[in-house]
């Protein structure tokens, strides 16, 4: 098994649980935020899914120095809240409340041949870009 | 809450742990999709396996749809503009901040991240406040 093989593999199975989870539906994204009006809570049983099965293993594998593949494990180095930090969570928060896609679900979005999401990835791409001037 | 779907959320929810740790545990990173995303494209490091991550992604769903035979609900507003500006600021955001839905929602608060645990809070609220501006103007998404 090689990096590439996993890699595939993972993403193919991150795809299909966002499909059954329903999050690959943009409206069904801004239901979620819409809290004073039909709000469906049911991101918040994704996300909790998640954590339910990620959390404990972290925490068993938090003194292995290594991957299975013999790679170092890698954290984000950085630590604290900055202003870069919550400035660009709210940016991500505003785009996520304007059309209901987040990174994840707008990649698998291609799926459905909609080329409007299509022009979302093109943008996202391009405000990747922009993210250099700061 | 008449579209809450507790079960398949929790059930698709876990698969995306499942994920994100055998990822984690046999390439040593973290299944963040911005970071993958924008590594893929700025990066050269791990290109291939960024790229088939995505690729990924995108055969999950095909393969669940070809399967259940279930039908495909996606409903997205029309406006160009409205998607255009809303890629940009995801783009722009979860680069700034290091992380989106998965990367600090879920590879972060998991790792009980105080950064990450503060940018979920904070995206979620700047999401909320933006629904809410967008219904109250009579944009109904």
């Amino acid at each position: 098994m090689n990096e590439k093989i996993i890699s595939l593999t993972c993403g193919i199975i991150f795809g299909i649980g966002l499909v059954i989870s329903g999050m690959t539906n943009p409206s069904k994204v801004i239901s979620f935020l819409s809290i004073t009006y039909n709000w469906d809570a049911s991101l918040i049983f994704v996300m909790g899914g998640a954590i339910i099965v990620t959390a404990p293993l972290f925490y068993l594998l938090r003194n292995n120095k290594n991957s299975l593949l013999g790679n170092e494990f890698s954290f984000p180095k950085k630590t604290g809240i900055n202003f870069k930090l919550i400035f660009g969570s709210i940016l991500f928060g505003t785009g996520w409340g304007l059309v209901g896609l987040c990174p994840g679900p707008s990649v698998s979005s291609i799926a459905v041949f909609n080329p409007l999401t299509l022009l979302f990835l093109l943008a996202m791409v391009l405000g990747i870009l922009f993210n250099k001037f700061f | 809450m008449y579209n809450f779907t507790p079960i398949p959320s929790l059930i698709g929810g876990i698969i995306i742990g499942i994920s994100v740790i055998i990822f984690f545990y046999t390439t040593g990173r973290l299944a963040g999709i911005s970071g993958i995303f924008a590594n893929t494209i700025l990066n050269k490091k791990n290109r291939i396996s960024n790229l088939l991550f995505l690729i990924g992604l995108v055969i999950g769903p095909l393969f669940y749809f070809n399967i259940s035979k279930v039908q495909i609900n996606f409903e997205i507003t029309n406006s160009i503009i409205l998607i255009f500006i809303a890629g940009f600021l995801v783009g722009l955001g979860t680069r700034m901040s290091g992380g989106c839905t998965s990367g600090h929602g879920i590879c972060g608060i998991s790792r009980f991240s105080i950064r990450s645990i503060v940018a979920t809070i904070t995206f979620i609220a700047s999401g909320v406040v933006t629904v809410f501006i967008l219904q109250n103007f009579g944009i109904h998404l």
